[in-house]
C-alpha cells in the first residue's frame, strides 16, 4: 500500500506530468475517467510494479511508466524516476521537480536530490532542488488546478493521441 | 482480446486459487480468467463467493438467463471506474427536462435511421421516415415513446416482407413469444441488453440512469436505451440472417399452442453467431480505425460521455452501408 503522501505525491505528479503532455488528458485524469486497462503496456507496468514492492525497495519501480520509489542514502533523499524515452522529457522534469518541491517545502524534507533514469539509453538526469524554482512550480500546480475546475477542455490532436488510452473518447 | 464465454449448460463454477473452472457431466474445464470479458449464464449455475470474489476482482459480470432465455439479472461487479462528476451531470440531464428529451429523441432518432437502414437494404418501401419526423414536435417524454413504438411496429410489419414462409412475425408477442420470429427477437434483445451492461460498466456512466425509459423500470435502465439504436444492427439483421439462410430451423424451436422457444440447438446456433457478429470488425469513418461491432456499444457511450460533459453533441451511430 502506498502511504497518503505517496498517493498524493504520485497523483500530482502524474496532474503535472499530463500538463504538458495534453490538458485534456489532463482533465479526463482528474475527473476520474480512466480508460480500462486492457492495454498491454499498462499490465506489463501494473505487474512490474506490483512485483518490485513485494521484493522491497529496489532502484526503481514502474508504475504505469510513472513512478517515484524513495530510496535513503545517508542524509540525502533520492527520488527517482524510471521512464521509458526522452520524448516527454519536459513532462518528466517538471513531475520530478514537483516532487522535490513538496518534499522540501511541505513536508520539509531537507537534502533531497531527483534523478531521472531512462535505462534504455542510459542515461540520467539529476535535478536537486535549492528554492530557485519554487514560484515556478507554484504556479504550475495553480494552473493545474484552475484547468481541473474549469470545463473539459476540447482535445486537440497531437502525435501522442495515436498511442493514447483516450484515442477513442477524445475523436469518436 | 478479451471475449464472452457462453455457459449453455447446468454446471458449478469452482475456484482453486486463481482459476475458476467449470464443471458440469462432461468433465472440468478452466476458464481463462484474465480473457474473459462477461458470462452469459444460460444454463443454471452453481458457485461459491470465492468465485464471487474472484470475478469482482477481475471485473467480470455474469448475465443470467431463465428456462426462456429471458434475461434475468446480472452479477454486476462493484463498480471501480467512478467518477462523481460524470454522476453529477449523467443526473444533470435527467432531471433537467428539455436536455432529458434532448438525449431520449436521440436514441428514438438513432433506432428510427437504423431500422429504415435495414428495410431499405431490403428494398421495402416504409415510412418510418416521416413518422420519425413527429418526434420534433414532443414535448413530453411519452410522446417520444409513443413515436419509438409506431415506428417500431410499422418497422415490424415490413419485416414478414423479408422473412421466409412460416417465420412470419404477424406482429409482435412478447412474454411468451407465440411464434419463432417473436422468439428469436426476445431472445435477441435480451442478449443484446445484457451486451450493452458489459459496456456501460467498463465506462464511468451509471447504468440505471437513462433518459428514453424512467430510470425506475427495474432495470439498468440506461442499457435499454442504448439497446434501442443496436437492435436493428445487431439482432434484427441476424435474425434475417440466420433465418433467410436457413442455419435456424422448424426443429430448432420448442413450440406449443401459446408459446415458442428456441431449443438448445437453436441456442447454439444464434449464440454462436451472434458472438462471431460482435466481434467482426469495420472501419470506424471517425476514428480511422478498426472497430469491433462490441466496441461501437462502447463508442455510444463515449458518445454519450461526452455529450453530459458538453464537450461534443451526442449523434446516434447509424449504418452507413
Ligand atoms: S487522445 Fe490526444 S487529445 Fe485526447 S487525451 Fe489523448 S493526447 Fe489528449
Amino acid at each position: 500500500m502506498l502511504s497518503k503522501t505517496e498517493k498524493h505525491l504520485q497523483i500530482m505528479g502524474t496532474q503535472i506530468n499530463y500538463y504538458f503532455i495534453c490538458h485534456t488528458k489532463l482533465w479526463f485524469f482528474s475527473h476520474h475517467i480512466q480508460m480500462e486497462q486492457e492495454s498491454d503496456l499498462v499490465s506489463v507496468g501494473k505487474q512490474l510494479h506490483q512485483g518490485t514492492y513485494q521484493k522491497e525497495k529496489r532502484d526503481y519501480t514502474i508504475d504505469n511508466l510513472i513512478s517515484i520509489d524513495f530510496i535513503k542514502k545517508g542524509d540525502m533523499l533520492e527520488v527517482h524516476e524510471v521512464k521509458k524515452s526522452k520524448k516527454m522529457e519536459k513532462a518528466h522534469e517538471y513531475q520530478l521537480l514537483y516532487y522535490l518541491y513538496y518534499l522540501d517545502v511541505i513536508k520539509g524534507v531537507e537534502n533531497v536530490v531527483g534523478m531521472i533514469n531512462y535505462p534504455k539509453m542510459r542515461k540520467k538526469i539529476i535535478l536537486k532542488w535549492d528554492g530557485t524554482r519554487e514560484a515556478e512550480v507554484r504556479e504550475l500546480t495553480e494552473k493545474v488546478a484552475a484547468l481541473v475546475d474549469g470545463d473539459m477542455p476540447k482535445p486537440v490532436k497531437s502525435p501522442t493521441c495515436r498511442k493514447c488510452a483516450y484515442y477513442e473518447l477524445c475523436w469518436v | 482480446m478479451k471475449r464472452n464465454y457462453y455457459v449453455m449448460s447446468d454446471g458449478i463454477l469452482k475456484r482453486k486459487e486463481n482459476t475458476v473452472y467449470f464443471v458440469n457431466k462432461e468433465g472440468k474445464k478452466p476458464l481463462p480468467i484474465n480473457k474473459i470479458y462477461s458470462i452469459y449464464a444460460y444454463g443454471s449455475l452453481t458457485f461459491s463467493s470465492q468465485v464471487v470474489h474472484l470475478l469482482a476482482k477481475e471485473g467480470i459480470p455474469i448475465h443470467f438467463f431463465n428456462y426462456y432465455g429471458f434475461y434475468d439479472g446480472s452479477f454486476y461487479p462493484r463498480e471501480t471506474l467512478l467518477s462523481g462528476d460524470l454522476l453529477i451531470k449523467q443526473a444533470k440531464h435527467y432531471l433537467d427536462h428539455e436536455k432529458r428529451m434532448v438525449i431520449a429523441k436521440k436514441f428514438v432518432e438513432g433506432a428510427g435511421q437504423n431500422m429504415g437502414k435495414v428495410l431499405s437494404y431490403y428494398r421495402i418501401e416504409n415510412t418510418i421516415g416521416d413518422t420519425m419526423r413527429d418526434l420534433d414536435g414532443c414535448g413530453a417524454i411519452t410522446e417520444v415513446m409513443n413515436v419509438e413504438g409506431r415506428m417500431r411496429s410499422a418497422y415490424y410489419f415490413h419485416m414478414d416482407e423479408i422473412l421466409p414462409d412460416g417465420f412470419k412475425m404477424e406482429g409482435r408477442s412478447r412474454r411468451p413469444p407465440e411464434n419463432m420470429v417473436n422468439a428469436l427477437i426476445s431472445f435477441g434483445n435480451s442478449l443484446l441488453y445484457s451486451t450493452v451492461l458489459s459496456e456501460i460498466y467498463n465506462t464511468q456512466l451509471n447504468p440505471t440512469i437513462s433518459y428514453l425509459h424512467e430510470p425506475f423500470e427495474r432495470r439498468y435502465s440506461l442499457a435499454l436505451d442504448l439497446s434501442e439504436i443496436f437492435k436493428p444492427i445487431l439482432v434484427d439483421r441476424l435474425i434475417f440472417y440466420l433465418v433467410n439462410k436457413r442455419m435456424l430451423k422448424e426443429e430448432d424451436f420448442e413450440q406449443d399452442i401459446n408459446c415458442c422457444l428456441l431449443n438448445d440447438q437453436g441456442r447454439k446456433t444464434f449464440l454462436k453467431e451472434y458472438d462471431e457478429r460482435l466481434k467482426k470488425t469495420i472501419k470506424h469513418r471517425e476514428l480511422n480505425r478498426k472497430v469491433s461491432y462490441r466496441r461501437l456499444i462502447r463508442l455510444e457511450a463515449y458518445k454519450l460521455i461526452k455529450h453530459l460533459l458538453d464537450s461534443k453533441e451526442y449523434k446516434p451511430f447509424v449504418m452507413w452501408w
